[in-house]
């Protein structure tokens, strides 16, 4: 199954080559790579039940196996992804014919393909983390596109955010579920329902593992991002946004099933979640003009439909999801290639300005037609399988509000479905359809078999359900079902019920061609205010709060830099003075007295060097200090440190007087110089805090034991009786060959630095506030 | 006297700190050279003094005989106080340069890097 | 800033602190000196000379630009690790030989000097550059 999981990625790396050199044909040679994975899945259909689980090992460190399940549920969404990706990719191929980035296309195409096939037929619930963030960002990289147009690029970035957040949450759902559970396999999972809803990591498993589900399933309030993901291709729309990669939310939510599924929360946030879903969707799509758009919004109400039918995690509801599941693919995939083909033969998308197609567009109109019988749920087509099986579901539970809601959906998605297959193509030619004609057959090919698909199983409806649908419940329960469909089951009031569905949407169907406009002129107001609107706030919001953050650490100035890491010094420095036990050490002698006078007459000199209005004095003052420190290092037993601070002191009072006698002077008293009290109570903090702490350091017992471990070896082991330079060149030589490498760094900077300022004198500096260089 | 020690280096480190909150860059390089002697005492300090026992084993000797320095700070101060310089004279030369081109040793005058926000916020 | 006073004493001090530096490097392991000492004295020796007669003397005194100096330095002392590895020690192991001078006399030769002559040669070279770097005038 590795092999299946790769073949598309190796396709994707494949693509732009076929494409440079065979164009448009190439398209044909790659819809081979999913056709012959459509048919391996369809090879080991037999094998669904109960499932099988391959292993390769992967990251074995951290138990990470590339592991794969295919059972019924996964190879139902396994045909789901090939077969659509086989018609998706030939239809790109006329599509997009010669496009620029065609090749560019087929490689994210195949990627998603690949990432998504990862996604249903991971058992490790890490891997199937990987392929889920992957189809995100292939999504991402579809959606935009067309870079070139703003519109694209928004809404590329809104679907990666809003997903992208919601993977987060999935991972660390993910992990509390693998800890509470007690494994990491998918398979093991679904077996550990009893000990895993006792733990006291359910509730929160559960709550992160919706989230990322209903992100990705475009669920309430978080379903902004699929209308906006129209902005891609249409072969895009067809195949990512409305046949698999939306329904990998849904996927897992079903896969899940047997372990989470059962509680109250489950079955309530489902359910409301997926019936607000559901209507939202039904709604909007009643009130877009952009054919696109309204399927994408009964694609939200679809993807509504199948989380509210996952909620009860009865036979009757899960076979519904299944069956359901299957027939939307089907007609929605059909319904946005003859979308695509409308868009592309006609040049517009809009509604109002589609009319009279069916003569010039006949089989695209006959596509358009069947999946739209599916669609309705009218007695020829799967659809009318899949609603009887929800009529059956919802009837199950005794929830008045499903049926209600339900019901109303029904008759607004049977609406809809008169809207997308009969408006645009029947009644008076428009001006947009004078110049269409017949799309390719590439472009035909995908609609047509879809569309018949729905038609064959919606007659022979056994057949769907017993290689598909059953072995898919079965999965989803962890039991083998019996289903039975029967097209007409005779009249009872359940049948009835339907019917009234039906001419509930004729009739909004009818008030849609008559109010439409009317209708989106009232709405246009409120819609403002949704969701979507809330994301763009959102996201002003946090790029303000980032622009104040980054002002506030990088003001850009660097005296606050400098205060602020003293700031931070003082807190740490304090606070390790009075962590724990802490005494101060006290002077246990009295030192000699050139001891005092070195020490008092180097703080004096510190003093002096602060309140210095000159620079000269200043100056002075720190080579006294220096001078003091050369002092001490002296008198207690240093002669190596004694003469090395001497030197240097030496050299910085010559470095310093070759600068300062170029530089102006200090201006103390201006503005622009004093210096604040809050900068001398950090100044008076850090020093009382590092006297502190160095007290009580010395409070503590000494170890001597790496002193007395140079002291004997310097002769023996170093040929050297100065122990401080055997250190330096033979016991810690590696510490000073970083410390000269430092030094040799700072003279190149420091030459670097000079020659910029010579050669680059000439050219202006960066424009800014300031005058020019003097 | 150690803890005598501690409170100069004490004194040091607050001059130092003062120093360097100046705008002036000249004086914020006056303070980090002090900060520097106040550090290497510090290291010095904390491996304990001793007096008139330098870590130099007598000629002909394998060890010592009696007191003697603890060699192993002295051998981390020596470094230190030769990269202070360093760093010094590298900030010294910066200065220099900033002044050669930007006319000014303050610091708030100097965002060529990070020039002040416009006063308009970006239209969201 | 320079004097006839000022120069006559560089001409004499400047070679005797050459000779200092050296003789602390030399003696460094044993006494107090060493690399860093050595180098600080050297390049003090040429700052006398630089602000005595200028910046082009002080760069005439190390014949090589001084960022060179360090360079070599710098390779001087990774070149004593080379003969711990040849010899399959661990890195920069340290390894002597004794050369006779007869009389029972003899002067230790090991790789520590090596690695101190680099120290010595990257402080002068880094110094003499900074303060090159600090006389340059951009005019």
């Amino acid at each position: 199954m590795l092999s299946v999981v790769l073949a598309p990625f190796a396709a994707s790396l494949l693509a732009p080559f076929l494409v440079a050199r065979l164009g448009d044909r190439a398209a044909l040679v790659l819809a081979l790579v999913p056709a012959a994975l459509f048919g391996w899945a369809l090879a080991n259909l037999g094998e669904a039940y109960p499932g099988r689980v391959e292993a390769t090992p992967w990251v074995p460190g951290l138990s990470v196996p590339l592991s794969f399940n295919l059972d019924g549920l996964s190879s139902l969404f396994t045909l789901l992804i090939t077969g659509i990706g086989t018609l998706v990719v030939l239809y790109a191929g006329g599509y997009l014919k010669g496009h620029a980035r065609l090749g560019r296309f087929f490689v994210i195409l195949f990627g998603f393909m690949g990432s998504m096939l990862g996604v249903v037929l991971s058992d490790n619930v890490i891997t199937l983390f990987v392929f889920w963030e992957l189809t995100s960002l292939t999504s991402y990289l579809l959606v935009g596109f067309e870079a070139q147009k703003p519109e694209a690029r928004r809404s590329a970035l809104q679907a990666l955010l809003i997903t992208g957040t919601g993977g987060l949450c999935l991972l660390a759902g993910l992990i509390l579920l693998a800890e509470a559970g007690g494994s990491w396999e998918l398979s093991d999972l679904a077996l550990s329902r009893s000990w895993l809803q006792d733990s006291p990591l359910y509730v929160p498993a559960l709550i992160l593992i919706l989230l990322g589900c209903f992100t990705k399933s475009a669920q309430w309030p978080f379903h902004s991002w699929l209308p906006g993901a129209m902005a891609a291709p249409t072969p895009v729309s067809a195949y990512l946004h409305s046949a698999t990669m939306v329904k990998a939310g849904v996927y897992l939510l079903a896969r899940l099933e047997p372990a989470l599924a059962g509680s109250e929360i489950w079955l309530y946030s489902l359910l409301v979640i997926g019936a607000v879903t559901m209507l939202t969707g039904a709604v909007f799509a009643l009130l877009e003009t952009d054919l696109k758009l309204v399927l994408a919004w009964t694609t939200v109400s679809a993807l509504g439909t199948l989380v509210f039918l996952l909620a009860p995690s009865d036979e009757p509801s899960v076979k519904a999801a299944m069956a359901f599941l299957l027939v939307h693919a089907l007609y929605k995939g059909a319904l946005f290639m003859t979308a695509g083909n409308i868009d592309h033969e006609a040049g517009t998308r809009d509604l109002t300005r589609l009319s009279g197609l069916a003569r010039v567009m006949p089989l695209t109109f006959a596509a358009a037609a069947m999946a739209s019988l599916s669609m309705a749920g009218l007695p020829i087509g799967l659809g009318w399988v899949a609603k009887e099986l929800i009529g059956t579901a919802k009837l199950a539970d005794d929830i008045g509000f499903t049926l209600t809601s339900a019901t109303i959906a029904n008759a607004m998605v049977f609406a809809v479905a008169g809207i997308a297959a009969l408006s645009p193509y029947l009644g008076k030619r428009s001006e947009a359809a004078e110049h269409a004609h017949e799309a390719p057959w590439t472009m035909l090919a995908g609609p047509l078999v879809l569309g018949a698909l729905g038609l064959v199983f919606g007659m022979l409806p056994q057949l769907a359900a017993d290689a598909l649908i059953t072995p898919a419940a079965a999965a989803v329960l962890g039991q083998k079902p019996v289903l039975a469909i029967a097209i007409f089951k005779g009249v009872d009031w359940k049948f009835l019920l339907t019917l009234a569905t039906f001419a509930a949407g004729a009739v909004i169907y009818l008030l849609w061609r008559r109010f439409g406009a009317a209708w989106r002129d009232a709405s246009a107001p409120i819609l403002a205010r949704g969701p979507d609107r809330g994301y763009d706030r959102l996201l002003a919001g946090l790029a303000s709060f980032a622009t104040w953050l980054t002002r506030l650490m990088q003001p850009g100035v660097l005296h606050r830099y400098v205060g602020a890491s003293f700031v931070v010094v003082a807190l740490i420095v304090l606070a390790s003075a009075f962590r724990g036990r802490f005494t101060l050490a006290m002077p246990s002698d009295g030192g000699l007295v050139v001891e005092w006078a070195v020490i008092l007459l180097t703080g004096a000199a510190a003093i002096v060097t602060a309140l210095a209005t000159t620079r000269l004095l200043a100056v002075t003052a720190l080579g006294v200090v220096g001078l003091g420190v050369t002092m001490i290092f002296m008198v207690f037993s240093a002669p190596d440190l004694a003469i090395t601070q001497f030197m240097v002191e030496t050299l910085v009072v010559v470095i310093l007087a070759l600068v300062l006698i170029r530089l102006p002077g200090f201006q103390l008293g201006t503005p622009q110089q004093r210096q604040g009290p809050a900068a001398l109570l950090l100044a008076v903090a850090v020093g009382t805090g590092t006297a502190l702490l160095l007290l009580g350091v010395l409070a503590e017992p000494f170890d001597t034991r790496l002193a007395e471990w140079f002291a004997a070896e310097s002769v023996p082991g170093g040929q050297g009786r100065n122990v401080v330079n055997v250190i330096l060149v033979d016991f810690r030589a590696l510490d000073t060959l970083g410390e000269i490498t430092v030094v040799a760094a700072a003279a190149l900077g420091g030459l670097a630095a000079m020659m910029r300022v010579g050669r680059r004198r000439a050219d202006a500096p960066p424009q800014s506030n300031l005058g020019e260089p003097r | 006297m150690e803890p005598v020690l501690a409170i100069l280096i004490g004194v040091l480190v607050a001059v130092a700190v003062w120093l360097m909150l100046s705008r002036n860059f000249v004086r914020l390089l006056l303070g980090f050279a002090m900060l520097g002697n106040a550090v290497n005492l510090s290291i010095f300090v904390a491996g304990r003094l001793t007096r008139a026992a330098p870590p130099l084993i007598a000629d002909g000797a394998v060890a010592f005989e009696g007191a003697y320095a603890n060699p192993l700070p002295q051998a981390l101060v020596l470094t230190a106080i030769v990269i202070g310089f360093g760093l010094l004279a590298f900030a010294l030369v910066l200065a220099w340069q900033a002044h050669v081109r930007l006319g000014t040793v303050l610091t708030d005058e100097m965002r060529i890097a990070e020039p002040l926000p416009e006063k308009k916020e970006p239209a969201s | 800033m320079s004097s006839l006073i000022l120069r006559a004493a560089t001409r004499a001090l400047a070679p005797l602190l050459i000779l200092l530096s050296l003789f602390l490097l030399w003696r460094g392991h044993n006494e107090p000196g060493g690399g860093f000492i050595g180098g600080l004295v050297a390049a003090s020796a040429a700052a006398l000379q630089g602000i005595a007669f200028g910046p082009a003397a002080a760069r005439r005194m190390l014949w090589l630009p001084p960022a060179a100096v360090a360079g070599v330095g710098l390779a001087a002392a990774l070149l004593s690790i080379v003969p711990s590895a040849l010899f399959g020690l661990p890195p920069m192991a340290a390894l002597w030989s004794k050369v006779d001078l007869g009389d029972g006399a003899y002067i230790p030769l090991g790789t520590p000097l090596l690695f101190d002559v680099g120290v010595f040669l990257v402080v002068v070279g880094s110094v003499v550059a900074l303060i090159a770097a600090l006389e340059h005038k951009p005019e």
